[in-house]
């Protein structure tokens, strides 16, 4: 490149229509999804937060491999024990992963347990070891830890909670229900919103009114308060799996409407085109024209926006069982365990039983970089 | 004209909306097998105290817990009499609070009030924070100024609300030496309104209305932010950059203008999730509104409470959306004149 008198920028290698037209021709080649991946990979932070979240969900059925503990597992004798730090170093020289015994001892002044390590005997972590027993994604029965406590000494991470379980492992088996709540939640609300949103825009009149009045109602109201009055409505006495489920469904239940309006708008210009009138004539039904003509349009940009909104089912979750009607013990989630932070006290004293907040925080920040970047890859206006 | 016709309009749905959600909060309480009552009977039935047992049947019968449902219904809105006496909503009469056996009406009292202040005080502040923040990010887009607003934005949506209440209490009771819990210091309450009172519930209000309004702070700093880049990239602000107008100037004279409609608008979408927000974190901080009565109304089925305190809930969004459209109709002329035109 050079720069001529009047300020311009001129490249010197020759130029190669042929090469020109042909990098054109490579792009206008290129597979749908390709060009997605092209166009996703620009957004750095979308593409990381992607990467996490996938490796997030991959690690789901492994929890109990990666955690040392297992979730309801209780150590009677380390009830509120702070967390503890891996070491490397004893004493100035090298001797691997460690951590130092731990041995409760009652405070008579406070009347609380203190917990004192003994620095003098480092007990070496176990990697690959055998611990409690579960079961990989729910099947395959195991004992293989990543690693455990060692032999005489506790391992916690994190601390322990009030009945003295691990924070750190039940943050993983709590990854398992709070991770997937969002994903049944948005599921439900994707096939309400589209097919009441497909429904109101292809047939319009009577039950476009009907479905828009619907939508205007629920929009307009507030979600917390429903989503409390609908949860205490479940039974109690229901197993902590139908539980889930009904709870992921009435996350989704008040979800629907905005992705039906987005629906029935697209419906509304669509409606009128050209290729919809054709097939129409050729007598193909309304189900057929929706789902092969109509819908294939934006369910890209679609699936982005319900990308955007798995975080607020998250952080719905989390409300619901922090406040004790959401999911119940001995299910475990981030909002159950965050239960024990609820009162200030116990922010002061024992901290860490508010650590369950670092991973909602991650989770629901890569949710909306995650979303961003793929609505932006979608845009088709984008320049 | 036009306007007060629009207005008559939106008045007339938002009754209709009103009538609508009351019976999809009764249904939705309802919901529930057994009520406060039967399980109460049954309770008293078990442990063998007949005292208790005649009470609970005197009270279903005053309240028509015996009647179907619909006529439950009808009776609780008021558009039917009950059968010995009890009136309902349409004539004021909110009904018993089996739970705290008092009526509902004496109980809810005050906390209407606070729960109202508190959500005012939360769009207000969305307001104050929300306006200067993205004008200021947008001015200075691409600069440490727009970075640092929009990761702070993304944490305050990504942090549950609940926990930054308690976080935020806990250092503001440290290092600012901010109260912990309630909304006034307890010599004030159940005391007429004086400038002590005042005082100490603004003193209260503080770390609620941070915590409440951060998440719709950060939201429609974002929207504004966005909607003054699209007016800054048109031709008629070079016009104007071209003839020497100054840049805070020409920001507030035009684009401000025209980027300022969503910002009306928003707040009848954000106060749901604000009101949300409120009853939360009026949960976690032991605030006197309505929400910890919710909260222990829904968990013991107290079917008048709960349904009561939903209503008023809902009344409360929609009136702030009714407010925020004829706000919208009142600045931007072509929402008064577009609706004919359509």
């Amino acid at each position: 490149m050079s720069m001529q008198p009047d300020g311009r920028y001129v490249d010197q290698a020759p130029y190669d229509p042929e090469a020109a037209a042909e990098a054109r021709s490579a792009e206008l080649d290129m597979s749908n999804a390709r060009l997605l991946w092209l166009r996703f990979k620009e957004h750095k932070l979308g593409l990381i937060s992607g990467a996490f979240l996938l490796l997030a969900y991959l690690s789901l059925p492994f929890a109990g491999f990666f955690a040392p503990y297992s979730p309801n597992e209780r150590l009677e004798d380390y009830i509120y024990a702070p967390p503890q730090m891996v070491h490397f170093m004893h004493e100035g020289t090298f001797v691997g992963p460690h951590v130092y015994p731990t041995v409760a001892e009652m405070d008579l002044e406070t009347f609380s347990w203190k917990y004192v390590q003994d620095t003098e005997t480092p007990a070496m972590l176990e990697f690959f070891c055998e611990g409690s027993d579960y079961k990989l994604a729910g099947l395959i029965p195991s004992n293989t830890h990543l690693f455990c406590a060692p032999e005489g000494a506790t391992l916690f991470l994190f601390g322990a909670d009030r009945l003295g379980r691990d924070v750190f492992s039940r943050i993983f088996y709590g990854a398992q229900l709070s991770l997937t709540v969002g994903l049944v939640g948005i599921t439900v609300s994707f096939v309400i919103g589209i097919v009441l949103g497909s429904i109101a825009g292809y047939f319009g009149g009577f039950l476009d009114w009907i479905i828009n009045r619907v939508i205007e109602v629920l929009r307009s109201l507030p979600e917390l308060p429903l989503w409390l009055a609908l949860s205490a409505a479940v039974p109690s006495h229901w197993g902590p799996v139908s539980v889930f489920f009904i709870i992921s469904i009435i996350l989704g239940i008040l979800d629907w409407p905005g992705l039906a309006r987005a629906v029935r708008s697209k419906f509304l210009s669509l409606r009128e085109e050209e290729f919809v009138k054709a097939a129409e004539m050729m007598g193909a039904k309304p189900s057929r024209v929706i789902k092969k003509h109509l819908l294939p349009n934006f369910l890209s940009h679609l699936i982005a926006s319900a990308t955007l909104s798995i975080p607020a089912m998250i952080l719905g979750e989390t409300a619901l069982s922090f406040l004790g009607l959401g999911l119940r013990a001995p299910a475990v989630s981030w909002g159950v365990m965050l239960n024990d932070a609820q009162n200030l006290a116990s922010i002061e004293i024992y901290p860490w039983t508010a650590i369950p907040m670092l991973p909602i925080v991650i989770v629901v920040l890569a949710f909306n970089f995650f979303g961003d970047g793929l609505r932006d890859a979608m845009d088709p206006n984008r320049s | 004209m036009a306007l007060l016709r629009f207005a008559v309009f939106r008045f007339l749905t938002m009754l209709a909306t009103l009538v609508v959600v009351s019976v999809l909060v009764f249904l939705i309480i309802t919901l529930p097998p057994g009520d406060y009552l039967s399980n109460q009977i049954n309770e008293l039935r078990a442990t063998g105290q007949s005292a208790g047992i005649a009470k609970a049947e005197f009270l279903r019968a005053e309240y028509s817990l015996d009647q179907p449902l619909y006529k439950q219904y009808l009776i609780w809105a008021g558009f039917m009499p009950g059968p010995h006496g009890f009136a309902g909503l349409l004539q004021g009469e909110f009904g018993w609070s089996f739970e705290f056996d008092k009526p509902v009406a004496d109980l809810v009292g005050g906390a209407l009030w606070m729960t109202v202040l508190v959500n005012l005080a939360a769009v207000l502040f969305i307001y104050a924070v929300a306006l200067p923040l993205g004008i200021l990010a947008a001015a200075k887009s691409k600069t440490w100024v727009d970075y640092t607003s929009a990761f702070v934005g993304y944490l305050g949506l990504a942090t549950p609300n609940f926990l930054l209440a308690l976080i935020l209490f806990y250092y503001g009771n440290r290092y600012l030496n901010l109260p912990i819990g309630g909304l006034m210091d307890p010599q004030y309450e159940g005391q007429p309104m004086s400038f002590g009172k005042m005082k100490s519930v603004l003193i209260h209000l503080i770390i609620p209305t941070f915590v409440i309004g951060t998440s719709g702070a950060a939201a429609m700093m974002q929207r504004l932010r966005a909607n003054l880049l699209d007016e800054l990239g048109k031709p008629y602000v070079e016009t104007a950059r071209a003839k020497g107008m100054s840049e805070p100037r020409m920001l507030t004279k035009y684009p401000l203008r025209v980027a300022f409609n969503p910002f009306v608008a928003d707040i009848g979408t954000l106060l749901p999730s604000l009101i949300s927000g409120s009853v939360l974190v009026s949960v976690v901080l032991g605030l006197q509104t309505i929400g910890p009565l919710l909260l222990t109304a829904l968990k013991s089925q107290d079917l008048f409470l709960s349904a009561f305190v939903l209503m008023f809930v809902a009344l409360l969004t929609l009136i702030g959306t009714l407010v925020s459209d004829l706000l919208l109709a009142l600045l931007d002329p072509r929402i008064r004149f577009g609706g004919r035109e359509r």
